[in-house]
């Protein structure tokens, strides 16, 4: 049934959603902290569990894939309603604030990856040790 | 006629959304083929046509939801809302590889403390360096290099003015619509082409949207490892703005 799969995920969206809303409550913070990353680990870990696969294989599993398809889609319709008038409004501080941090982040992405495959390798030898 | 267009139009909201993107994205996708030979994928010229008619509609209605304030497309706001958005967030995670995320794990969480601190230090330096010297105005600006949400959650803590949250919430929104665009283009250049990367990508990032469209234009399936972090990000920018960060600049000036 395809209704289990789109089930699992909406259970996975609410319980990380509320916990994301939780620990913001708990920092003192205005925000939901990670809930979709939350939710996120929680549907990881049903496709990779036994217990779930009714709700994973076959026509659930469908259920699941066709909102994964519709990201695309979704993203292009969540383009379409920015406020991009507002950004440009914005004036040249904005704009030049916002196009440095970019700038700096992008910059920013090769030296932090190599952090992440060094720790890697270094993990890959010693498994591969005895 | 224009009447009976209408009521069905908007009546039916959301499912003319549906049509209305899918006919852009057929398009798009017959424009990357013909005109850029697939060089340009067809889903960034798809957002990028999203960004263009929400910058048309946000100066022909001079309303803040792009195209979504015309009534006949307001199911384009539905569709691209925050719900179905992060809804088809977690539903990429299927398949996603538990290994790949644990490898990328500790360089993840650096990312996203080192994705915040940074964007808040560069928004902050263009503050001074366009004269600001007040503590509450150069942070709230930093806090809008982070993201449009962290900015107006920080200013609104420190007291800023509002005219200097509009401002922060700009800061961000140009760097969220950089991002969905410049992703593309710049993946080739930062190694941005596996898990490992695209975690230390979302963190850097930390902007959702523009992560998860950058992302989707990029390779959709790095899309799962890259908003895993960046959903962090926001969290994390609205937790050290008001206060560590605050204090510091508090500090200096």
């Amino acid at each position: 049934m395809i209704i289990y799969g789109v089930a699992l995920l909406s259970a996975c969206l609410v319980a990380g959603m509320l916990i994301g809303e939780g620990l913001g409550i708990v920092l003192g913070v205005e925000a939901n902290v990670g809930g979709v990353g939350i939710a996120m680990l929680f549907l990881v870990l049903a496709c990779n569990s036994d217990r779930f696969t009714a709700l994973t294989e076959g026509a659930a599993g469908s259920g699941v894939k066709f909102w994964s398809a519709m990201y695309i889609p979704i993203v292009v319709a969540m383009a379409a309603q920015q406020n991009v008038a507002a950004a440009i409004d914005g004036g040249v501080l904005a704009i030049t604030a916002g196009v440095a941090a970019v700038a700096v982040s992008f910059a920013l992405v090769p030296a932090l990856s190599k952090i992440g495959t060094d720790t890697e390798s270094a993990e890959d030898k010693e498994e591969s040790a005895p | 006629m224009m009447e009976l267009l209408e009521t069905v139009f908007v009546r039916n909201n959301l499912v003319v959304a549906f049509a209305v993107v899918g006919v852009t994205i057929w398009l798009s996708y017959l424009l990357a083929n013909k005109l850029t030979a697939g060089r340009i994928h067809g889903s960034a010229i798809a957002i990028a046509v999203g960004l263009l008619a929400a910058w048309y509609g946000g100066v022909a209605t001079g309303g803040s939801r792009g195209v979504a304030d015309f009534a006949l497309l307001s199911g384009i706001g539905l569709m691209g809302g925050g719900m179905m958005r992060d809804f088809a967030i977690v539903a990429t995670a299927f398949g996603a590889q538990l290994s790949e995320l644990k490898k990328a794990g500790l360089a993840g969480v650096i990312s996203i403390f080192a994705g915040v601190i940074v964007s808040f230090v560069v928004g902050a330096a263009v503050a001074v360096a366009f004269g600001y010297t007040d503590p509450t105005e150069i942070t709230t600006i930093g806090a809008g290099a982070v993201t449009y949400i962290v900015g107006p959650v920080t200013g609104e803590a420190i007291g800023a003015s509002d005219a200097m949250i509009t401002l922060s919430v700009a800061a961000g929104l140009v760097k969220s619509i950089l991002v969905m665009i410049g992703t593309p283009l710049v993946a080739r250049f930062i190694g941005l082409n596996n898990p490992q990367s695209a975690m230390v990508f979302g963190g850097l990032m930390g902007t959702t949207s523009g992560v998860a469209a950058g992302l989707a234009a990029t390779d959709p399936k790095l899309v799962p490892y890259g908003a895993m972090t960046a959903t962090f990000y926001t969290g994390v920018g609205c937790l050290l703005g008001p206060s560590i960060l605050f204090f510091v600049v508090d500090g200096m000036f």
